[in-house]
């Protein structure tokens, strides 16, 4: 990517560009988000290594946009890159969740700020409910899948199993299951 | 420094346990800022967790204000750090490392294997959020119409979180 182009991206284009997508990105689609602005506006990336990108980061631990802006900053203009893809991302969130965060610890217990919430908390709720169906929608291929995943779930909601007991019994059990030549 | 020590150790393990993303490590989140350390209560948590859905960006930024209420602008910038940093530096240098195993067997087999797990860690994390956030039944039916709405129609959900503040609003005026 890097080497293949032309003209170097200038940090302060790669900054720019998270920025917006930092200040803009509401709902916590910021894949969509991400794709529409390195994709579709600027062609940073083609959409095989969007996905490339995207796989990665949802492999690893950290929020896929965060990784996302990392990531692809480094393909771009190496660490000093990621650095500015970062701070892009996160500063305009930043900003307005501290100003969010005062304003909520002077009027919280107000009643009329404490129904505010409670009905975001709600859509919040469904949300993500909705994301996680339609991720397993999409990723799910197999009984095996739901099984993992069930147990994963049960594991941590139930069992209340820490998440790096979960993460170090499931996890080499999954890619075990998965090994090269077995279970497709 | 007592006080901020604590917040980056516990915010900096978060970190590198958050596969899955944000949402899958809400209940460890959870358990250690509810729980172990009594920063905030358990609706407070909700409550932060909500605020973080009216802020652009990454869906955790709530983050940001458990470390302002326990110990001010720097505890909010320590947290904010110690919960960001050790992913991102993971992610920088792992994805260097994972795109020399491109083609290998085994690089396949981690990705099919973890996402079900992280799936897993996502309801999970659902479960912990709605434990608080839909006990009763008006925010039961709001959680549902909106998945519903989410599932059906490409719909800005931004909009839909929005609507539903301005509704829980409103039924505290009648």
């Amino acid at each position: 990517m890097s080497e293949g182009q032309a003209e170097r991206v200038s940090l302060a284009a790669i900054f720019r560009t998270f920025l917006f997508i930092g200040a803009t990105s509401f709902g916590g689609g910021v894949v969509a988000y991400l794709h529409e602005n390195l994709v579709g506006g600027r062609r940073w990336l083609d959409e095989e290594e969007f996905l490339s990108a995207l796989e990665i980061s949802q492999t690893l631990p950290g929020l896929n946009a965060t990784n996302m802006s990392v990531i692809v900053g480094d393909r771009l203009r190496g660490t000093p890159g990621a650095v500015v893809a970062f701070l892009g991302m996160a500063l305009p969130g930043t900003v307005v969740i501290l100003l969010l965060g005062i304003l909520y610890g002077e009027h919280g217990e107000k009643p009329g700020i404490a129904a505010l919430l409670n009905g975001v908390a709600a859509a919040a709720t469904g949300l993500m409910l909705a994301v996680t169906l339609q991720l397993g929608w999409k990723e799910f291929r197999g009984t095996a899948d739901v099984l993992l995943a069930v147990a994963t779930c049960v594991a941590v909601s139930v069992f209340k199993l820490s998440l790096l007991t979960v993460l170090f019994t499931v996890g080499p059990v999954a890619i075990w299951w998965y090994r090269p030549g077995r279970n497709g | 420094m007592d006080r901020l020590l604590p917040l980056i150790g516990s915010f900096g393990i978060l970190s590198l346990l958050a596969v899955g993303g944000g949402v899958a490590v809400l209940p460890e989140m959870k358990d250690v800022v509810v729980h172990q350390h009594h920063w905030v209560t358990s609706d407070q948590f909700v409550d932060l967790y909500s605020l973080g859905q009216m802020a652009p960006g990454p869906n955790m930024m709530m983050v940001t204000v458990i470390g302002y209420r326990v110990a001010g602008f720097p505890g909010a910038l320590a947290v904010t750090a110690a919960f960001f940093l050790p992913a991102c530096a993971l992610a920088l240098f792992a994805n260097r490392l994972w795109r020399r195993f491109e083609g290998s067997p085994w690089r396949e087999s981690v990705q099919r294997g973890l996402a079900p797990l992280a799936i897993g860690l996502m309801a999970a994390g659902v479960v912990s959020i709605a434990e608080v956030a839909t006990r009763t039944i008006p925010s039961i039916a709001l959680a549902l119409v909106v998945l519903s709405f989410l599932l059906r129609f490409r719909v800005n959900p931004a909009w839909l979180i929005l609507a539903s503040g301005v509704l829980g609003w409103a039924s505290s005026l009648a």
